[in-house]
Protein backbone atom coordinates (compact mmCIF):
# COMPACT_ATOMS: atom_id res chain seq x y z
CA UNK A 1 0.00 0.00 0.00
CA UNK A 2 3.01 2.32 0.43
CA UNK A 3 5.23 3.51 -2.42
CA UNK A 4 8.91 2.64 -2.57
CA UNK A 5 9.80 6.20 -1.55
CA UNK A 6 7.63 5.96 1.57
CA UNK A 7 9.24 2.67 2.52
CA UNK A 8 12.70 4.10 1.86
CA UNK A 9 12.09 7.03 4.20
CA UNK A 10 10.41 4.82 6.76
CA UNK A 11 13.24 2.29 6.76
CA UNK A 12 15.94 4.93 6.76
CA UNK A 13 14.47 8.18 8.07
CA UNK A 14 16.58 11.33 7.76
CA UNK A 15 17.17 13.87 10.54
CA UNK A 16 15.86 11.74 13.41
CA UNK A 17 16.41 12.86 16.98
CA UNK A 18 16.54 15.99 19.11
CA UNK A 19 18.68 19.06 18.45
CA UNK A 20 20.57 20.35 21.44
CA UNK A 21 19.97 24.04 22.05
CA UNK A 22 17.30 24.15 19.38
CA UNK A 23 16.15 27.65 18.50
CA UNK A 24 12.60 26.44 18.00
CA UNK A 25 10.47 23.38 18.62
CA UNK A 26 7.06 22.64 17.16
CA UNK A 27 4.78 19.79 18.14
CA UNK A 28 1.48 18.76 16.53
CA UNK A 29 -0.87 15.79 16.73
CA UNK A 30 -1.97 13.87 19.78
CA UNK A 31 -1.47 10.43 21.22
CA UNK A 32 -5.17 9.62 21.19
CA UNK A 33 -5.15 9.79 17.40
CA UNK A 34 -1.94 7.82 17.30
CA UNK A 35 0.45 10.35 15.83
CA UNK A 36 2.57 13.16 17.21
CA UNK A 37 5.29 15.02 15.31
CA UNK A 38 7.89 17.18 16.95
CA UNK A 39 10.30 19.26 14.87
CA UNK A 40 13.48 20.94 16.15
CA UNK A 41 15.13 23.85 14.31
CA UNK A 42 18.50 25.58 14.44
CA UNK A 43 18.13 28.95 12.77
CA UNK A 44 20.83 31.43 11.77
CA UNK A 45 20.11 34.66 9.96
CA UNK A 46 16.65 33.58 8.90
CA UNK A 47 17.95 30.29 7.48
CA UNK A 48 17.24 26.79 8.81
CA UNK A 49 20.76 25.54 9.46
CA UNK A 50 19.69 22.27 10.98
CA UNK A 51 16.49 20.38 11.57
CA UNK A 52 15.47 17.15 13.23
CA UNK A 53 12.30 15.35 14.21
CA UNK A 54 10.78 12.88 16.60
CA UNK A 55 7.58 11.14 15.58
CA UNK A 56 5.16 8.78 17.25
CA UNK A 57 3.04 7.27 14.52
CA UNK A 58 2.58 4.96 11.58
CA UNK A 59 4.90 4.38 8.62
CA UNK A 60 3.47 7.34 6.72
CA UNK A 61 3.87 9.65 9.70
CA UNK A 62 7.55 8.77 9.99
CA UNK A 63 8.13 9.05 6.23
CA UNK A 64 6.40 12.45 5.92
CA UNK A 65 8.42 13.76 8.89
CA UNK A 66 11.62 12.62 7.23
CA UNK A 67 10.74 14.21 3.88
CA UNK A 68 9.54 17.47 5.42
CA UNK A 69 12.78 17.93 7.35
CA UNK A 70 14.80 17.26 4.20
CA UNK A 71 12.75 19.79 2.25
CA UNK A 72 13.26 22.65 4.71
CA UNK A 73 16.92 22.13 5.58
CA UNK A 74 18.98 25.10 4.37
CA UNK A 75 15.86 27.03 3.42
CA UNK A 76 14.81 30.49 4.61
CA UNK A 77 11.92 30.69 7.04
CA UNK A 78 9.72 32.11 4.29
CA UNK A 79 10.57 29.20 2.02
CA UNK A 80 9.90 26.71 4.80
CA UNK A 81 6.58 28.34 5.59
CA UNK A 82 5.60 27.86 1.96
CA UNK A 83 6.03 24.08 2.25
CA UNK A 84 2.70 22.44 1.54
CA UNK A 85 1.58 18.94 2.30
CA UNK A 86 1.14 18.38 -1.44
CA UNK A 87 4.86 18.79 -1.97
CA UNK A 88 5.49 16.22 0.77
CA UNK A 89 3.07 13.81 -0.90
CA UNK A 90 4.70 14.36 -4.30
CA UNK A 91 8.15 13.67 -2.89
CA UNK A 92 6.85 10.36 -1.57
CA UNK A 93 5.27 9.38 -4.88
CA UNK A 94 1.82 9.52 -3.27
CA UNK A 95 0.19 8.34 -0.06
CA UNK A 96 -2.85 6.12 0.47
CA UNK A 97 -5.92 8.35 0.98
CA UNK A 98 -6.35 7.53 4.67
CA UNK A 99 -2.72 8.56 5.24
CA UNK A 100 -2.88 11.97 3.54
CA UNK A 101 -3.39 13.63 6.89
CA UNK A 102 0.13 12.56 7.86
CA UNK A 103 1.43 14.95 5.21
CA UNK A 104 -0.80 17.69 6.62
CA UNK A 105 0.63 16.97 10.03
CA UNK A 106 4.19 17.32 8.67
CA UNK A 107 3.35 20.70 7.14
CA UNK A 108 1.77 21.80 10.41
CA UNK A 109 4.76 20.64 12.44
CA UNK A 110 7.08 22.83 10.35
CA UNK A 111 4.75 25.81 10.78
CA UNK A 112 4.42 25.19 14.52
CA UNK A 113 8.20 25.15 14.91
CA UNK A 114 8.62 28.38 12.97
CA UNK A 115 5.83 29.97 15.00
CA UNK A 116 7.73 28.96 18.11
CA UNK A 117 10.81 30.68 16.72
CA UNK A 118 8.97 33.95 16.16
CA UNK A 119 7.47 33.73 19.62
CA UNK A 120 10.90 33.29 21.15
CA UNK A 121 12.05 36.38 19.21
CA UNK A 122 9.22 38.36 20.74
CA UNK A 123 7.35 38.51 17.45
CA UNK A 124 3.68 37.68 17.13
CA UNK A 125 3.80 34.53 14.95
CA UNK A 126 0.30 35.07 13.63
CA UNK A 127 1.75 37.87 11.47
CA UNK A 128 3.66 35.25 9.46
CA UNK A 129 2.29 31.84 10.22
CA UNK A 130 -1.15 30.37 10.00
CA UNK A 131 -1.14 28.63 13.36
CA UNK A 132 -2.29 25.03 13.08
CA UNK A 133 -5.70 24.47 14.55
CA UNK A 134 -6.44 22.10 17.37
CA UNK A 135 -4.86 18.78 16.55
CA UNK A 136 -7.89 16.60 17.06
CA UNK A 137 -9.41 17.47 13.69
CA UNK A 138 -7.09 15.23 11.77
CA UNK A 139 -8.22 12.00 13.33
CA UNK A 140 -11.63 12.80 14.67
CA UNK A 141 -13.34 14.78 11.96
CA UNK A 142 -12.24 14.11 8.44
CA UNK A 143 -12.64 10.41 8.05
CA UNK A 144 -8.91 9.95 8.13
CA UNK A 145 -7.66 6.89 9.86
CA UNK A 146 -3.97 6.83 10.37
CA UNK A 147 -3.44 5.20 13.74
CA UNK B 1 7.55 -14.58 -3.70
CA UNK B 2 7.40 -14.35 0.04
CA UNK B 3 10.10 -13.11 2.36
CA UNK B 4 8.27 -14.34 5.45
CA UNK B 5 10.55 -16.43 7.56
CA UNK B 6 8.53 -16.28 10.77
CA UNK B 7 4.75 -16.36 10.74
CA UNK B 8 3.01 -15.09 13.88
CA UNK B 9 -0.39 -14.25 12.44
CA UNK B 10 -2.24 -17.54 12.77
CA UNK B 11 -5.19 -15.66 14.24
CA UNK B 12 -5.62 -14.10 10.79
CA UNK B 13 -5.22 -17.30 8.87
CA UNK B 14 -3.23 -20.52 8.97
CA UNK B 15 -1.17 -22.55 6.58
CA UNK B 16 -3.18 -25.32 4.96
CA UNK B 17 -2.15 -28.77 6.18
CA UNK B 18 -0.80 -31.32 3.71
CA UNK B 19 -3.53 -33.75 4.68
CA UNK B 20 -6.30 -31.22 4.05
CA UNK B 21 -4.81 -30.24 0.71
CA UNK B 22 -4.35 -33.85 -0.41
CA UNK B 23 -7.94 -34.62 0.55
CA UNK B 24 -9.18 -31.68 -1.52
CA UNK B 25 -7.21 -32.16 -4.72
CA UNK B 26 -9.30 -34.98 -6.27
CA UNK B 27 -12.40 -32.79 -5.95
CA UNK B 28 -10.68 -29.99 -7.85
CA UNK B 29 -9.63 -32.39 -10.59
CA UNK B 30 -11.33 -35.60 -11.66
CA UNK B 31 -14.02 -35.76 -8.95
CA UNK B 32 -15.76 -32.62 -10.17
CA UNK B 33 -19.33 -33.95 -9.94
CA UNK B 34 -22.24 -31.93 -8.58
CA UNK B 35 -23.32 -33.55 -5.28
CA UNK B 36 -26.97 -33.13 -6.31
CA UNK B 37 -26.53 -35.28 -9.43
CA UNK B 38 -27.84 -38.82 -9.43
CA UNK B 39 -25.02 -40.54 -11.36
CA UNK B 40 -21.86 -41.97 -9.84
CA UNK B 41 -19.70 -38.84 -10.22
CA UNK B 42 -22.27 -36.79 -8.34
CA UNK B 43 -22.92 -39.45 -5.72
CA UNK B 44 -19.20 -39.64 -4.96
CA UNK B 45 -19.14 -35.91 -4.30
CA UNK B 46 -22.22 -36.18 -2.08
CA UNK B 47 -20.56 -39.00 -0.20
CA UNK B 48 -17.47 -36.88 0.40
CA UNK B 49 -19.62 -34.11 1.86
CA UNK B 50 -21.39 -36.59 4.13
CA UNK B 51 -18.07 -37.81 5.36
CA UNK B 52 -16.90 -34.25 6.11
CA UNK B 53 -20.17 -33.61 7.96
CA UNK B 54 -19.46 -36.69 10.07
CA UNK B 55 -15.92 -35.49 10.78
CA UNK B 56 -17.22 -32.13 12.03
CA UNK B 57 -19.96 -33.79 14.09
CA UNK B 58 -17.40 -36.08 15.70
CA UNK B 59 -15.12 -33.14 16.55
CA UNK B 60 -17.93 -31.17 18.22
CA UNK B 61 -19.88 -34.14 19.67
CA UNK B 62 -23.08 -33.60 17.74
CA UNK B 63 -25.04 -35.27 14.90
CA UNK B 64 -24.10 -34.82 11.22
CA UNK B 65 -27.61 -33.45 10.62
CA UNK B 66 -26.78 -30.57 12.93
CA UNK B 67 -23.98 -29.24 10.70
CA UNK B 68 -24.61 -26.72 7.91
CA UNK B 69 -21.71 -25.78 5.67
CA UNK B 70 -21.29 -22.08 4.80
CA UNK B 71 -18.91 -19.93 2.81
CA UNK B 72 -17.11 -18.56 5.89
CA UNK B 73 -17.25 -18.10 9.63
CA UNK B 74 -18.62 -14.60 9.04
CA UNK B 75 -21.48 -16.06 7.01
CA UNK B 76 -22.30 -18.49 9.80
CA UNK B 77 -22.35 -15.60 12.29
CA UNK B 78 -24.47 -13.41 10.00
CA UNK B 79 -26.95 -16.22 9.49
CA UNK B 80 -27.57 -16.44 13.23
CA UNK B 81 -27.42 -12.76 14.11
CA UNK B 82 -29.88 -11.81 11.37
CA UNK B 83 -32.36 -14.48 12.46
CA UNK B 84 -33.16 -13.03 15.88
CA UNK B 85 -34.10 -9.66 17.34
CA UNK B 86 -33.62 -9.57 21.09
CA UNK B 87 -29.95 -10.34 21.62
CA UNK B 88 -27.41 -10.30 24.45
CA UNK B 89 -23.75 -10.37 23.40
CA UNK B 90 -20.36 -9.35 24.71
CA UNK B 91 -19.00 -5.94 23.81
CA UNK B 92 -15.89 -7.43 22.19
CA UNK B 93 -17.50 -9.84 19.75
CA UNK B 94 -15.98 -10.02 16.27
CA UNK B 95 -17.41 -7.48 13.83
CA UNK B 96 -19.05 -10.38 11.98
CA UNK B 97 -21.31 -10.61 15.05
CA UNK B 98 -21.41 -6.99 16.28
CA UNK B 99 -22.12 -5.52 12.86
CA UNK B 100 -24.35 -8.35 11.62
CA UNK B 101 -27.37 -7.49 13.78
CA UNK B 102 -30.51 -6.13 12.16
CA UNK B 103 -31.05 -2.38 12.54
CA UNK B 104 -34.23 -2.89 14.56
CA UNK B 105 -32.74 -5.49 16.89
CA UNK B 106 -32.59 -4.85 20.60
CA UNK B 107 -29.01 -5.44 21.72
CA UNK B 108 -27.63 -5.74 25.24
CA UNK B 109 -23.83 -5.67 25.49
CA UNK B 110 -22.06 -7.47 28.34
CA UNK B 111 -18.85 -5.87 29.66
CA UNK B 112 -15.61 -7.87 29.54
CA UNK B 113 -13.69 -5.96 32.23
CA UNK B 114 -9.94 -5.38 32.30
CA UNK B 115 -8.91 -9.00 31.72
CA UNK B 116 -11.31 -9.70 28.87
CA UNK B 117 -13.90 -12.07 30.32
CA UNK B 118 -17.68 -12.00 30.38
CA UNK B 119 -19.16 -12.52 33.86
CA UNK B 120 -21.90 -15.12 33.98
CA UNK B 121 -23.60 -13.10 36.74
CA UNK B 122 -23.94 -10.18 34.31
CA UNK B 123 -25.54 -12.49 31.78
CA UNK B 124 -27.97 -13.91 34.32
CA UNK B 125 -28.96 -10.38 35.28
CA UNK B 126 -29.49 -9.43 31.64
CA UNK B 127 -31.59 -12.39 30.46
CA UNK B 128 -35.33 -11.77 30.34
CA UNK B 129 -38.25 -13.80 28.95
CA UNK B 130 -37.99 -11.57 25.84
CA UNK B 131 -34.39 -12.60 25.16
CA UNK B 132 -34.15 -14.63 21.95
CA UNK B 133 -30.43 -15.10 21.58
CA UNK B 134 -27.28 -15.00 23.67
CA UNK B 135 -24.14 -14.78 21.54
CA UNK B 136 -20.75 -14.92 23.27
CA UNK B 137 -17.57 -15.80 21.42
CA UNK B 138 -15.72 -18.90 22.54
CA UNK B 139 -12.30 -17.26 22.46
CA UNK B 140 -11.49 -13.67 21.61
CA UNK B 141 -9.67 -13.18 18.32
CA UNK B 142 -7.29 -10.48 19.55
CA UNK B 143 -6.45 -11.36 23.13
CA UNK B 144 -7.31 -15.06 23.10
CA UNK B 145 -9.29 -15.09 26.33
CA UNK B 146 -11.51 -18.18 26.52
CA UNK B 147 -14.96 -17.29 27.79
CA UNK B 148 -16.81 -19.36 30.43
CA UNK B 149 -18.80 -21.11 27.71
CA UNK B 150 -20.01 -24.11 29.75
CA UNK B 151 -21.29 -21.79 32.49
CA UNK B 152 -22.97 -19.54 29.94
CA UNK B 153 -24.51 -22.61 28.31
CA UNK B 154 -25.84 -23.80 31.66
CA UNK B 155 -27.30 -20.36 32.42
CA UNK B 156 -29.01 -20.22 29.02
CA UNK B 157 -30.33 -23.76 29.40
CA UNK B 158 -32.37 -22.62 32.39
CA UNK B 159 -34.19 -20.29 29.99
CA UNK B 160 -34.51 -22.83 27.19
CA UNK B 161 -38.24 -23.29 27.68
CA UNK B 162 -38.68 -19.52 27.31
CA UNK B 163 -37.00 -19.77 23.94
CA UNK B 164 -33.55 -18.40 24.82
CA UNK B 165 -30.88 -19.75 22.47
CA UNK B 166 -27.11 -19.77 23.00
CA UNK B 167 -24.81 -19.15 20.03
CA UNK B 168 -21.04 -19.01 20.21
CA UNK B 169 -18.68 -17.66 17.56
CA UNK B 170 -16.01 -20.34 17.97
CA UNK B 171 -13.96 -19.34 14.92
CA UNK B 172 -10.78 -18.84 16.98
CA UNK B 173 -11.38 -21.77 19.30
CA UNK B 174 -12.30 -24.73 17.08
CA UNK B 175 -9.25 -26.90 16.63
CA UNK B 176 -7.44 -25.14 19.47
CA UNK B 177 -9.69 -25.89 22.45
CA UNK B 178 -11.62 -29.11 23.16
CA UNK B 179 -15.29 -28.43 22.43
CA UNK B 180 -18.32 -30.54 23.31
CA UNK B 181 -21.52 -28.80 22.27
CA UNK B 182 -23.69 -31.22 24.26
CA UNK B 183 -21.78 -30.98 27.53
CA UNK B 184 -21.47 -27.19 27.13
CA UNK B 185 -25.16 -26.74 26.24
CA UNK B 186 -24.33 -24.84 23.07
CA UNK B 187 -27.32 -24.41 20.73
CA UNK B 188 -25.42 -22.91 17.79
CA UNK B 189 -21.76 -22.55 16.93
CA UNK B 190 -19.84 -20.91 14.07
CA UNK B 191 -16.49 -22.13 12.76
CA UNK B 192 -14.12 -21.40 9.90
CA UNK B 193 -11.80 -23.87 8.16
CA UNK B 194 -8.85 -21.59 7.47
CA UNK B 195 -8.30 -20.94 11.17
CA UNK B 196 -7.38 -24.60 11.76
CA UNK B 197 -5.22 -25.34 8.71
CA UNK B 198 -8.10 -25.89 6.32
CA UNK B 199 -8.85 -23.89 3.16
CA UNK B 200 -10.27 -20.37 2.99
CA UNK B 201 -13.82 -19.78 1.78
CA UNK B 202 -15.57 -22.45 3.82
CA UNK B 203 -17.09 -22.49 7.27
CA UNK B 204 -19.82 -24.29 9.15
CA UNK B 205 -22.67 -23.64 11.50
CA UNK B 206 -23.77 -26.15 14.11
CA UNK B 207 -27.44 -25.89 15.03
CA UNK B 208 -28.95 -28.19 17.65
CA UNK B 209 -31.66 -30.35 16.07
CA UNK B 210 -34.44 -29.17 18.37
CA UNK B 211 -33.93 -25.51 17.49
CA UNK B 212 -33.48 -25.85 13.73
CA UNK B 213 -37.12 -24.95 13.14
CA UNK B 214 -36.49 -21.43 14.46
CA UNK B 215 -33.70 -20.86 11.94
CA UNK B 216 -34.70 -19.30 8.63
CA UNK B 217 -33.15 -20.25 5.29
CA UNK B 218 -30.13 -18.05 4.62
CA UNK B 219 -29.93 -18.51 0.86
CA UNK B 220 -32.98 -19.54 -1.16
CA UNK B 221 -32.67 -21.82 -4.15
CA UNK B 222 -31.91 -25.53 -4.28
CA UNK B 223 -32.22 -28.12 -1.56
CA UNK B 224 -28.60 -28.05 -0.41
CA UNK B 225 -27.89 -28.01 3.34
CA UNK B 226 -31.43 -29.20 4.16
CA UNK B 227 -32.85 -26.37 2.05
CA UNK B 228 -31.48 -23.75 4.42
CA UNK B 229 -28.40 -22.69 2.50
CA UNK B 230 -28.83 -23.13 -1.23
CA UNK B 231 -26.04 -23.18 -3.79
CA UNK B 232 -23.90 -25.95 -5.19
CA UNK B 233 -21.55 -27.01 -2.44
CA UNK B 234 -17.88 -26.07 -2.30
CA UNK B 235 -17.05 -29.76 -2.35
CA UNK B 236 -13.26 -29.48 -2.18
CA UNK B 237 -13.50 -26.82 0.53
CA UNK B 238 -15.89 -28.87 2.63
CA UNK B 239 -13.70 -31.95 2.25
CA UNK B 240 -10.68 -29.88 3.28
CA UNK B 241 -12.55 -28.51 6.29
CA UNK B 242 -13.47 -32.00 7.48
CA UNK B 243 -9.96 -33.36 7.04
CA UNK B 244 -8.33 -30.35 8.70
CA UNK B 245 -10.67 -30.45 11.67
CA UNK B 246 -10.17 -34.17 12.23
CA UNK B 247 -6.43 -33.58 12.20
CA UNK B 248 -6.60 -30.48 14.44
CA UNK B 249 -8.58 -32.08 17.25
CA UNK B 250 -6.40 -35.20 17.37
CA UNK B 251 -3.90 -34.92 20.22
CA UNK B 252 -5.01 -31.36 20.97
CA UNK B 253 -3.64 -31.41 24.53
CA UNK B 254 -0.12 -32.35 23.44
CA UNK B 255 -0.16 -29.67 20.75
CA UNK B 256 -1.29 -27.08 23.27
CA UNK B 257 1.43 -28.10 25.71
CA UNK B 258 4.04 -27.49 23.00
CA UNK B 259 2.46 -24.12 22.20
CA UNK B 260 2.39 -23.12 25.87
CA UNK B 261 6.14 -23.70 26.16
CA UNK B 262 6.74 -21.34 23.23
CA UNK B 263 4.22 -18.85 24.57
CA UNK B 264 5.93 -18.79 27.95
CA UNK B 265 9.32 -18.18 26.31
CA UNK B 266 8.00 -15.22 24.31
CA UNK B 267 5.97 -13.84 27.16
CA UNK B 268 8.78 -13.75 29.70
CA UNK B 269 11.23 -12.24 27.20
CA UNK B 270 8.84 -9.52 26.05
CA UNK B 271 7.61 -8.62 29.52
CA UNK B 272 11.24 -8.09 30.53
CA UNK B 273 11.28 -5.04 28.23
CA UNK B 274 10.39 -1.71 29.86
CA UNK B 275 6.79 -0.46 29.83
CA UNK B 276 5.15 -3.40 28.14
CA UNK B 277 1.68 -4.59 29.03
CA UNK B 278 0.20 -8.02 28.39
CA UNK B 279 -3.40 -7.58 27.23
CA UNK B 280 -5.88 -10.12 28.51
CA UNK B 281 -5.00 -12.83 30.98
CA UNK B 282 -2.61 -15.77 30.90
CA UNK B 283 -5.19 -18.02 32.54
CA UNK B 284 -7.90 -19.37 30.27
CA UNK B 285 -6.31 -18.15 27.06
CA UNK B 286 -5.66 -19.74 23.67
CA UNK B 287 -2.29 -21.46 23.91
CA UNK B 288 -1.05 -19.79 20.72
CA UNK B 289 -2.10 -16.22 21.53
CA UNK B 290 -0.20 -13.29 23.02
CA UNK B 291 -1.09 -9.61 22.84
CA UNK B 292 1.15 -6.82 24.10
CA UNK B 293 1.04 -3.04 24.20
CA UNK B 294 4.29 -1.08 24.03
CA UNK B 295 4.20 2.43 25.44
CA UNK B 296 5.46 5.18 23.14
CA UNK B 297 5.18 3.41 19.79
CA UNK B 298 2.54 2.86 17.15
CA UNK B 299 1.52 -0.58 15.94
CA UNK B 300 1.69 -0.14 12.18
CA UNK B 301 5.27 1.10 12.32
CA UNK B 302 6.08 -1.89 14.49
CA UNK B 303 4.52 -4.30 11.99
CA UNK B 304 6.37 -2.73 9.05
CA UNK B 305 9.73 -3.08 10.77
CA UNK B 306 8.95 -6.64 11.82
CA UNK B 307 8.02 -7.40 8.22
CA UNK B 308 11.36 -6.00 7.04
CA UNK B 309 12.91 -8.45 9.48
CA UNK B 310 10.94 -11.33 7.96
CA UNK B 311 8.32 -11.52 10.71
CA UNK B 312 4.55 -11.43 10.11
CA UNK B 313 2.27 -10.34 12.97
CA UNK B 314 -0.71 -8.06 13.52
CA UNK B 315 -1.79 -5.07 15.58
CA UNK B 316 -4.90 -3.47 16.99
CA UNK B 317 -3.71 -0.06 15.87
CA UNK B 318 -6.25 2.07 13.99
CA UNK B 319 -3.78 2.18 11.11
CA UNK B 320 -4.28 -1.49 10.50
CA UNK B 321 -7.94 -1.74 11.44
CA UNK B 322 -9.20 0.54 8.68
CA UNK B 323 -11.20 2.68 11.09
CA UNK B 324 -10.70 5.82 13.12
CA UNK B 325 -10.28 4.09 16.41
CA UNK B 326 -7.90 1.42 17.56
CA UNK B 327 -9.23 -2.08 18.22
CA UNK B 328 -12.64 -2.17 19.93
CA UNK B 329 -11.39 -5.22 21.83
CA UNK B 330 -8.54 -3.33 23.47
CA UNK B 331 -10.75 -0.32 24.17
CA UNK B 332 -13.29 -2.68 25.79
CA UNK B 333 -10.55 -3.69 28.25
CA UNK B 334 -10.31 -0.03 29.23
CA UNK B 335 -6.97 0.66 27.53
CA UNK B 336 -6.30 4.31 26.66
CA UNK B 337 -6.20 4.99 22.91
CA UNK B 338 -2.47 5.67 22.82
CA UNK B 339 -1.70 2.32 24.45
CA UNK B 340 -4.13 0.48 22.18
CA UNK B 341 -2.37 2.06 19.16
CA UNK B 342 0.86 0.39 20.28
CA UNK B 343 -0.41 -3.17 20.39
CA UNK B 344 1.07 -6.29 18.88
CA UNK B 345 -0.76 -9.60 18.46
CA UNK B 346 1.35 -12.73 18.19
CA UNK B 347 -0.53 -15.87 17.22
CA UNK B 348 1.10 -19.27 16.79
CA UNK B 349 0.02 -22.63 15.40
CA UNK B 350 1.26 -26.19 15.63
CA UNK B 351 3.60 -25.38 12.75
CA UNK B 352 5.36 -22.58 14.65
CA UNK B 353 8.99 -23.54 15.23
CA UNK B 354 11.52 -22.66 17.92
CA UNK B 355 13.58 -20.99 15.17
CA UNK B 356 10.69 -18.65 14.42
CA UNK B 357 10.47 -17.80 18.12
CA UNK B 358 14.24 -17.19 18.15
CA UNK B 359 13.93 -14.76 15.24
CA UNK B 360 11.09 -12.88 16.91
CA UNK B 361 12.92 -12.57 20.20
CA UNK B 362 16.10 -11.44 18.45
CA UNK B 363 14.38 -8.71 16.42
CA UNK B 364 11.49 -7.44 18.49
CA UNK B 365 13.43 -5.75 21.32
CA UNK B 366 15.64 -3.88 18.81
CA UNK B 367 12.64 -2.71 16.82
CA UNK B 368 10.79 -1.52 19.91
CA UNK B 369 13.92 0.32 21.05
CA UNK B 370 14.40 1.89 17.61
CA UNK B 371 10.84 3.22 17.44
CA UNK B 372 10.99 4.49 20.99
CA UNK B 373 14.21 6.36 20.23
CA UNK B 374 12.38 8.36 17.60
CA UNK B 375 9.20 8.81 19.64
CA UNK B 376 8.47 12.22 21.20
CA UNK B 377 6.30 10.63 23.87
CA UNK B 378 8.91 8.14 25.06
CA UNK B 379 11.27 9.20 27.80
CA UNK B 380 12.92 6.34 29.53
Amino acid sequence: MYTEQVMKHFANPQNVGELENADAIGEVGNARCGDIMKIYLKIEENVIKDVSFKTFGCGAAIATSSVATELIKGKTLEEALALSNKTVVQQLGGLPAPKLHCSVLAEQAVKAAIADYYRRQGVDPSLFVQIPEDDEHHCCGQGNNCG
Amino acid sequence: MSNISAYFDNGATTKISDRALEAMLPFLREQYGNPSSIYTLGREAAKAISRAREQVALALNCEPGEIFFTGSGSEANNWILKSYGNIIMSEFEHHAVLHAVKSDSNITLLPVYDKGFVKVADLKAAITPETELVSVMFANNEIGTIQPIAEIGAACKEWREKGVLFHTDAVQAVGSVPIDVKAMNIDMLSLSAHKFHGPKGVGALYVRKAVQKSLSSFIQGGAQESGKRAGTENVAGIVGLGAALEEAVAGIDAKNAALLAKRERICSAVLALPKVRLNGDLQSRLAGNLNFSFAGIEGEALLLLLDMGGIAASSGSACTSGSLDPSHVLLALGLPHEIAHGSLRITMSRYTTDEEVDLLLAKLPLIVERLRTMSPIWNN
